[in-house]
């Protein structure tokens, strides 16, 4: 029988969603002996495969983050919104009380101790849409796990359920959004 | 401000309501408004026309927003004074209703009737052309105070449009040519009053009459049954009728009577809703015109019956150019002693009418929507049980009838039920129709009721037909397949409106225009509709554009699940028919507009980029 | 004799005049609920608190209960009605919980959790709104605020200030504070007021003490809303 595949990206996020997932500690060890990591942060593979699940930690700021996340939406069986920023722009979202105008001559134009600022242009940098989405508003997502982070124990509960293809119902005090 | 002067108004609004002696009954006695200063402010004269009670509200600000041309802060702060109401109160009220502006003041605000109808005969082109003239974008007031244009929803003249309403007052048959006089007539700072008169006609456009309005009205005709019958035999009268109610949710109207009379109360009250707002409905507008008389005895006989002395006609905003003629009717039937202190033929009864006039809203022609208004508050629905023929205007119990259904009432008392009963196809009585949309002759059609959709099409000379809106927005989107359904109770209610779209029109297009209407008519107040009929609308957009994917419709059903099983009125319940209308009836259309991204919600990149593309000058 | 009506199989006893809402709380039988606060007149607009009532939906906080009456709450359907309410309420504002002062005690969030809501599935408004500091010790945040109209009512009802109203229509309705200037610094409102403790939001907030307990024991945290209770009630009762 092949072992499921798994891949994890960070898009506008901290990485906060993939050092909970460290926090599965030990459990880890039981993990790997059941599933194949592609693409992740923990494997360093840049380009992903056909996979069983990707995890999304991040919610779409940029052209590269709606790049990635389609890629994953291409490769995965399953797809995961995986915590707070992804589930609905989280805190990167807050900047979307403002224009990106607004934003970018505050951050680089008019901003304190700013002198002869200029907008970058470099084609190196992804381009900024003009708000930041939730990943469902971009691909079709099938699950959700909230949490900022979702705790070790939620995702250990969340892939454990996944995984034996049974319904997710996770546990009163691992359901948080925060 | 009194460089803008009354001829805001229709000719003699005010002069009018105010020599009625009755025009605003059945209120509480009020206090003296506050002594006035010199020289009075012109809130302090809407004050002395109005009253100064919380209940007046709404009045004092219609009268503000007709005198002024705005609903100022400063305005707004006065009346919150002078009412000893606070200010947020005043404020809220001012911010529900469309046809005030709380912008800065202007001397002419020009509001284009945005039906789907009028959208379809060229509205948008015309209102850029005037705002072209004019040199402003629309919504916005120009820097010199002079002008406004912008949009409401339908304005009751879809048989006449385009339309729009100058100052409050509506111009009909609006073409290019018109536009440009108008724009001159602006920049010449021509007062309204010196408009050409032709400009503002509108045409009653009965193309049929039948049970109801072949004959000329017999004043007093269905008061003298009464006088001779008694009300228990009426009341059977109009039960062998089968009279139901006019205005769309279709109860028994005896019934309604019935359970207001037997309500315990010291007072009763008969509403008479005039507030026409459903998309394409113009036929109240007719009666109210041309057969006030009818309707007023229908209300008379409908309050001799319950034990109701005073009645109101909730006048909706955009026809306030019906006002001085209503009054003038209602004046004759005092003079002639039909209302009043004495009631020809009723000893010791006495009834007479007042009028109050909305400002822009059609969740107030839903009934407790409507007596939160008449009490001058926000038009938000009130929560049922318990209903208003047990707890109505100011808390007693209160018919609120719709106006054809007044007249109804009247005619059948009259000619006797049988007439009525004779007069449908397979079900009793008759019904108006307001057509309108892709037909040469549109306009107001008295069929019995039963009768067939194809034949209203063909007495209306519509050729080509590619579906049929029936009984307004919240109605029925019927494709060319169910033409031979028939409009009445047993199968196709309506509120009396028929939209008619030819094949070359758009069905998804037309759904999106009401999506619209929806949103911008929800009045916010439970979540189900107010975040709904926004989502809903957003959906429709999508799809009209071809962005929409088939996730998107499953969404649309969800969303159109919880509307209707959740929503606290009949408009958010109602809300959801057009679109899921147009998902049944018209699936080819559908399907052929999605975008084939698979399950994908359409998510659009590049318009996502346009704003961070344009302040980097990249291209990638 | 007592009269009954039934909520999912289970008899609830009531007396005339109450609500199903009424009779199922004072019978211990949760209903989930947002704008509905015991202490003031029942309001209808959150519409959670939606039920079947012998195959008709109605809201249990204004509708009267009845000898008899079939009352169905915990149904698959029901909880997905509630369920899309709830989303309906997060994606019309912003709610960034994580940076929210009232996480842990919000009762938004609460009867999310209650009703297993695990992400709000819909297209998000994210509207511009504003925050109102002006006040010396407490401060609204509009895009919290799910127009539950507790504060309107407490306000008026209680405080006899009238501070609060609702403007705006549709999507736009919007809470509005009374004053010239709209601002809350501008009003005589206090933070004894009862208004300033009723929001089940982080809409309005007390100053000074935010964050003031620690992950773990917030109101919420351990046990749910069904247990715990509205969150009005609860920090009133608060022992610190
Ligand atoms: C959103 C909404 C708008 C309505 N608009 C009108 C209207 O403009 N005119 C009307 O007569 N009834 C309207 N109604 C129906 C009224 O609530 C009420 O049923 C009617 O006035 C009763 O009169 P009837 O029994 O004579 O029909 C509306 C209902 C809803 C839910
Ligand atoms: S259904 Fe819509 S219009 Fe009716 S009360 Fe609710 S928000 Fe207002
Ligand atoms: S108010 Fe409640 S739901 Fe909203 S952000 Fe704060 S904690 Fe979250
Ligand atoms: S501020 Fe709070 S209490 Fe007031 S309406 Fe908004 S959510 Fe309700």
């Amino acid at each position: 029988m092949t072992r499921p595949r798994i891949a994890t990206a960070s898009l506008a996020g901290c990485f906060g969603c993939h050092m909970s997932f460290l926090d599965i500690d030990e459990r880890l060890f039981e993990l790997v002996r059941h599933v194949d990591f592609d693409r992740t942060p923990l494997t360093d593979i840049k380009a992903i495969g056909p996979c069983d699940v990707g995890l999304i930690e991040g919610g779409c700021a940029n052209a590269e983050n709606v790049e990635v996340l389609r890629a994953f939406r291409q490769q995965c069986k399953a797809l995961v919104a995986l915590g707070a920023c992804a589930i609905n722009g989280g805190i990167p979202a807050m900047r979307n009380q403002f224009s990106l105008q607004e934003i970018l001559a505050e951050s680089y134009l008019d901003g304190m101790g700013l002198d002869q600022g200029q907008i970058p242009n470099d084609p190196e940098i992804p381009l900024l849409l003009d708000k930041v989405y939730p990943i469902h508003e971009v691909v079709q997502v099938d699950h959700f796990l909230p949490g900022c982070p979702p705790s070790g124990d939620a995702i250990w509960t969340f892939l454990q359920e996944l995984l034996s293809g049974q319904a997710i119902r996770l546990p009163y005090t691992q359901i948080h959004y925060d | 401000m009194d460089w803008i002067s009354l001829e805001l108004t229709a000719a003699g609004f005010y002069a009018n309501k105010y020599c009625c002696a009755h025009w605003r009954v059945g209120h509480p006695p009020r206090e003296e408004a506050a002594s006035v200063t010199h020289p009075p402010s012109p809130s302090e004269h809407a004050l002395a026309r109005q009253g100064s009670a919380p209940l007046d509200l709404l009045q004092i600000l219609v009268d503000l927003q007709s005198s002024q041309g705005c609903l100022s802060a400063e305005v707004l702060e006065e009346v919150s004074h002078a009412l000893s109401m606070p200010l947020a109160q005043v404020r809220g009220v001012a911010e529900f209703y469309h046809l005030f502006s709380r912008y800065s003041p202007c001397r002419y605000r020009v509001l284009f009737a945005d039906n789907v109808i009028e959208r379809l005969a060229g509205m948008e082109s015309l209102l850029i052309r005037l705002c072209e003239h004019l040199g402003i974008d629309p919504g916005k007031v120009r820097c010199d105070h002079r002008v406004m244009v912008g949009t409401t929803s339908c304005i009751g003249l879809s048989d006449q449009g385009p339309a729009a309403l100058v100052n409050g007052l509506p111009i009909t048959r609006l073409d290019a040519q018109r536009i440009d006089a108008m724009a001159e007539h602006i920049e010449q700072t021509i007062p309204v009053g010196d408009w050409p008169s032709e400009w503002f006609q509108v045409t009653p456009n009965l193309l049929r009459a039948d049970h109801l309005l072949a004959e000329p009205w017999e004043v007093g005709a269905a008061l003298g049954v009464l006088a001779r019958q008694g009300a228990a035999e009426v009341l059977d009268c109009l039960d062998q009728a089968r009279l139901r109610g006019m205005g769309g949710a279709g109860f028994p109207t005896a019934s309604k009577w019935r359970s207001c009379r037997d309500t315990p109360a010291d007072r009763r009250f008969v509403v008479c809703n005039a507030d026409e707002g459903e998309p394409g409905t113009f036929k109240d507008r007719l009666l109210l015109q041309s057969h006030a008389h009818q309707i007023i005895e229908g209300m008379t006989l409908c309050a001799a019956i319950v034990g109701a002395n005073h009645g109101v006609i909730y006048l909706r905003g955009e026809y306030a150019f019906l006002l001085p003629g209503l009054l003038g009717v209602l004046e004759q039937a005092r003079q002639s002693e039909r209302l009043g202190t004495i009631i020809r033929g009723f000893p010791g009864f006495s009834f007479d009418i007042s009028v109050e006039v909305g400002a822009g809203a059609y969740v107030c022609g839903e009934e407790s929507a409507l007596l939160e208004s008449l009490e001058g508050r926000r038009g938000n629905p009130r929560i049922r049980p318990p209903y208003p023929t047990q707890r109505g205007y100011l808390g007693a119990p209160t018919v609120v009838n719709n106006v054809e259904t007044f007249a109804a009432a009247a005619r059948i008392v009259a000619n006797g039920e049988e007439a009525y009963r004779l007069a449908g196809r397979g079900e009793p009585g008759t019904k108006l129709h307001s057509v309108s949309g892709d037909c040469p002759r549109p306009g107001i059609y008295e069929l019995p009721a039963g009768t067939p959709v194809r034949e209203l099409l063909e007495l209306c000379g519509a050729q080509d037909t590619g579906a049929v809106q029936v009984g307004g927005a919240a109605g029925t989107l019927l494709s060319p397949a169910e033409f031979d359904r028939r409009l009445g109770f047993e199968d196709l209610p309506s509120t009396g409106s028929f939209m008619i779209f030819n094949r070359r029109r758009d069905p998804i297009n037309v759904v999106q225009r009401f999506t619209h209407f929806f949103a911008e008519e929800s009045c916010g107040f439970c979540t189900p509709c107010r975040v709904g009929t926004a989502l809903l609308r957003d959906l429709a957009d999508k799809l009209f554009q071809g962005r929409a994917a088939p996730r998107d419709l499953d969404d649309m059903h969800r969303i159109s699940r919880l509307l209707k099983s959740t929503s606290l009125c009949g408009l958010g319940a109602t809300a959801p028919n057009p679109v899921l209308d147009l998902l049944h009836r018209f699936p080819a259309q559908v399907q052929a507009r999605l975008c084939r991204a698979d399950q994908q919600p359409a998510f659009d990149l590049d318009a996502a980029l346009a704003p961070a593309r344009a302040l980097t000058g990249r291209d990638d | 004799m007592t009269a009954y009506f039934q909520i999912d199989g289970v008899p609830i006893p009531f007396e005339s005049g109450q609500t199903i809402m009424d009779a199922a709380l004072a019978a211990g039988q949760y209903i989930p609920h947002l704008c509905h606060n015991p202490e003031f007149r029942p309001h209808g607009s959150c519409r959670v608190c939606t039920v079947r009532a012998d195959g008709r939906f109605v809201a249990a906080c204004t509708f009267p209960a009845s000898e008899g009456a079939k009352v169905e709450c915990a149904s698959d359907e029901l909880r997905e009605l509630r369920n899309g309410l709830l989303q309906m309420l997060f994606v019309e504002g912003n709610h960034v919980c994580p940076g929210c002062e009232k996480s842990g005690a919000c009762q938004l969030q609460a009867v999310a959790y209650y009703c297993e809501m695990l992400a709000p599935e819909l297209p998000h408004f994210f509207p511009r709104r504003h925050v109102d500091a002006s006040h010396p010790d407490l401060a609204i945040d509009y895009g919290r605020c799910i127009l539950c109209e507790l504060c309107v009512r407490a306000s008026r009802e209680v405080d006899g200030k009238s501070i609060f109203a609702i403007g705006g229509r549709g999507i736009k309705a919007h809470l509005l504070v009374d004053s010239p200037s709209g601002k809350l610094g501008d009003t005589d409102m206090s933070v004894h007021d009862k208004a300033a403790h009723v929001c089940p939001v982080g809409a309005i907030l007390i100053k000074h003490r935010g964050y003031d307990r620690p992950i773990g024991q917030r109101l919420y945290d351990q046990r749910p809303v069904s247990v715990v209770g509205d969150v009005i009630q609860a920090e009133e009762t608060r022992d610190d």
